[in-house]
């Protein structure tokens, strides 16, 4: 019963990143030339909403519907392993115009080489395992 | 019911993003795309080779449901809800068919000049699509998280390393667009 809540949750997700066109690689693009405001537009009014409704939550001290602790931890205090890891990431999201969710979707949506950047993106994760102590962070 | 098939705006999808976050948070869970990579890496053994492998992977069994559920809303999304097209800004049109012969925005969901079947018989192509995969890989658990674990979830809880990851990601794909494109396209 629950994992149909999370299956649920994943279609409704899969539905906006594609008609929102966040899972588009011309929108990723437009986005870096900033040739247009809807992407910007999307991620400020998903976090504007996102900074008062998390605020309300640790004010008021909400728990999530099964009980136990809400899933908001504070993450752990570097300069390193943020930007030298979000530039990583950020030349792959442009290159290939998908982060990991869209992926996903446009698996779903039919589009055939996007198997590739995902087996790059599994591949991209085991690597980071393999030499992760030898990395800074 | 034009609203099913036409782009759905930004003041639409952004909230809704918000509440899918928020569905998470209700349910005791997170919002984060990228660890089920992790989750799939260590469901097919990886623990053999890496610590970072070796941990109870079925308590995340949920993530792979929303991706499940991702695939789905993909699939729905592109069958019965849209014709297929992306309308860019026209000068940025312009520019990619001028600078990279990339001619099919505003005709397909994806340049077919990257994604298309005919590309595929291109090994350029092939080997551009698997390093991007792994730069997105990579880059997202050196970093702890994606767009949606640092730049949504992250920033909603105003924490500072997601700041500097977000601008990471910028960094990375402005270089990527404006210094890197020239170069491999």
């Amino acid at each position: 019963m629950r994992y149909l809540i999370y299956l649920a949750i994943g279609v409704l997700f899969g539905l906006v990143m594609f008609k929102s066109e966040a899972a588009s690689w011309f929108r990723i693009y437009e986005m870096f030339q900033f040739g247009s405001f809807h992407m910007y537009g999307i991620i400020g009014s998903a976090l504007a909403i996102g900074i008062v409704g998390v605020q309300v939550i640790k004010r008021k001290d909400l728990k999530p519907l099964g009980g136990g602790k809400m899933n908001l931890h504070d993450k752990e205090r570097s300069v390193t392993r943020y930007l030298v890891g979000g530039i990583i990431f950020g030349l792959g999201w442009a290159l290939v115009g998908a982060c990991p969710g869209p992926m996903y979707v446009l698996l779903g949506a039919g589009y055939s080489a996007i198997i590739l950047v995902l087996i790059g993106a599994i591949a991209g994760t085991f690597l980071y395992g393999l030499i992760k102590e030898k990395l800074p962070h | 019911m034009n609203w099913i098939t036409n782009p759905w705006p930004w003041y639409i999808s952004g909230p809704l993003i918000a509440l899918i976050m928020f569905m998470l948070l209700a349910t005791g869970k997170k919002f984060g795309m990228s660890s089920n990579l992790r989750t799939v890496c260590a469901a097919v053994g990886a623990g053999r080779t890496s610590q970072f492998f070796r941990y109870d992977w079925r308590a995340d069994r949920w993530n792979l449901m929303v991706v499940l559920g991702a695939i789905i809303g993909g699939f729905l999304a592109s069958n019965y809800m849209s014709d297929n097209t992306v309308i860019i800004n026209p000068a940025v049109a312009q520019q990619l068919s001028e600078e990279y012969n990339i001619q099919s925005a505003g005709e397909n969901y994806l340049p077919l000049e990257i994604f298309g079947t005919e590309a595929l018989s291109n090994p350029y192509t092939i080997i551009l699509l698997i390093v991007g995969g792994v730069l997105v890989g990579f880059g997202a658990r050196y970093a702890g998280g994606c767009t949606s674990g640092h730049a949504i979830s992250g920033l909603s809880n105003l924490q500072l390393p997601s700041l500097i990851a977000v601008v990471g990601f910028f960094i990375g794909g402005l270089s990527m667009v404006h210094l890197i494109f020239p170069l491999i396209f």
